[in-house]
């Protein structure tokens, strides 16, 4: 369990968040479709994804913005609250795919102990899946 | 569609704009610590706050929250989606476009901003509009309008606990053929290939002269001036009437730029996309390959010629001579 929260003035515009390697798996995909209650189809059953265009069921927005938000504050930590998720969405994310998590702290601001985090998720097939900017604040 | 009938389709789909999607939807389940944990296996959510109420307790969430990203989950419809989805006002937008052909739908971007961690007791209210309808945009996956939710969410007191705003394409898919091809023949997701070039009544001749390996340049046959790229009127003598000359492919860098982000499905990177002054006199837009990015220079000499830059593309390419 992650117990350490980063402090506020720990951290430094430019500062790099680790890397994260996220298979991209069947069950990711329906797991995360049923936890984010999203029962459309593409996201459950493949014969559907494929009438849609996509050889194969496909990652729910709902859990792009999931695993945006778990990478930021898995490295956070528990006492930094998220203030806002915003992410532009590229090309799908489907099973045998393997995508990667970067971070960088691209603002800080003194008054509110808020920094923004760009993030960006790239699978090894067809590249950007998502990127955007999660604003976490964190303790002093 | 002609442009009567795009003008009344817009009429349809912009008298929906403002409209509230539905009566306020409160979500079936209040927040609750069985969800949050389902949601957090799945996500590899590793914090004690989001799972471990004893240990939340101490920390400066005084308890368990549920992770912020969940907040939308609260009220989605559930399993019904999946075979009677409820008819709301967004749907009623949707089957219009449907209706007039425009029967893609893809998610291009979700903004939320949360102004309180949710608890578990807490309930969920959402209230959706219609917020803004784009004008008709062309795009990648074809034409198409992007429509705007905006989602207010609220808890149990009425007070603002976040704000959602989503954004969805509605197109008229552009080669619906290529699913069918690769879902029968090979499950595996194919090598995404380039974008498709836009071909119409004016061009759709200069890209199958491309085709065939040949790069023609438009010529009025009036006062002999060459254009590109190719349009039905000659902009010195107003004349519509053209043939067209095949170019030799000697040119000069007129201008470049080097994309290295973002990384488009397809395409090589980093990604040299010159502006070429054909020795003809007019100007082609084409990559510049096999050469380090860092050492071209405007004016360069530069020689091209047609090939395949994937399964189903053929274009001009150019080298340093
Ligand atoms: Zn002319």
């Amino acid at each position: 369990m992650i117990t350490e929260t980063i402090s506020f003035a720990s951290v430094n515009v430019g500062d790099k968040l680790p890397g994260k390697e996220v298979p991209i798996t069947s069950a990711l995909i329906v797991g995360g479709a049923l936890a984010s209650r999203d029962f459309t189809s593409v996201h459950h059953d493949k014969k559907v994804a494929q009438a849609n265009g996509l050889p194969d069921v496909f990652m729910n927005i709902l859990t792009s913005n999931g695993l945006m938000g778990s990478y930021v504050t898995n490295w956070t930590g528990p006492d930094a609250t998220v203030k806002k998720i915003a992410l532009k969405l590229g090309a799908p994310n489907l099973p045998g795919f393997v995508m990667t998590l970067v971070g960088e702290i691209k603002a800080k601001d003194d008054s509110t102990g808020i920094v923004d985090i760009e993030v960006i998720g790239e699978n090894n097939v067809w590249g950007m899946h998502m990127a955007g900017t999660v604003q976490v604040q964190l303790p002093q | 569609m002609t442009p009567e009938e795009t003008k009344a389709f817009e009429e349809k789909i912009h008298a929906f704009v403002g409209r509230e999607n539905g009566p306020p939807k409160r979500g079936n389940d209040d927040v609750n610590e069985a969800m949050i944990r389902h949601w957090a296996e799945v996500m590899g959510d590793e914090l004690g706050t989001y799972t471990d109420a004893e240990y939340a307790a101490g920390t400066g969430k005084g308890g368990l929250i549920a992770p912020p990203a969940m907040l939308q989950a609260w009220s989605m419809e559930g399993y019904p989606m999946a075979e009677n989805p409820a008819q709301d006002i967004q749907r009623q937008l949707h089957n219009v476009f449907d209706a007039h052909g425009f029967t893609g739908v893809l998610g291009t971007n979700t903004s939320t901003e949360f102004f309180r961690d949710l608890k578990p007791g807490d309930q969920v209210t959402a209230h959706c509009i219609i917020d803004t309808i784009s004008e008709q945009k062309a795009t990648g996956r074809g034409i198409g309008y992007f429509i705007e939710t905006l989602t207010t969410y609220t808890d149990q007191n009425g007070e603002e606990v976040g704000k959602q705003v989503f954004r969805v394409l509605k197109f008229i898919p552009a080669d619906s053929n290529d699913a069918a091809d690769s879902s029968t023949e090979d499950d595996s997701p194919s090598v995404p290939t380039r974008i498709t070039s836009p071909r119409g009544h004016d061009n759709s001749w200069w890209w199958k002269a491309c085709d065939e390996g040949k790069i023609l340049i438009q010529r009025c046959t009036s006062c002999q001036t060459l254009r590109h790229p190719p349009r039905p009127m000659c902009g010195e003598c107003q004349s519509i009437e053209w043939d067209s000359i095949e170019s030799t492919l000697d040119g000069e860098v007129y201008s470049f730029t080097t994309l290295h982000y973002p990384k488009i499905p397809g395409y090589q990177y980093p990604n040299t996309v010159g502006v070429i002054q054909l020795s003809e006199g007019t100007r082609l837009v084409a990559n510049i390959v096999d050469i380090d990015y860092e050492t071209i220079k405007i004016g360069m000499k530069v020689k091209g010629s047609v090939e395949q830059v994937d399964e189903k593309t053929m274009l001009p390419v150019f080298r340093p001579e």
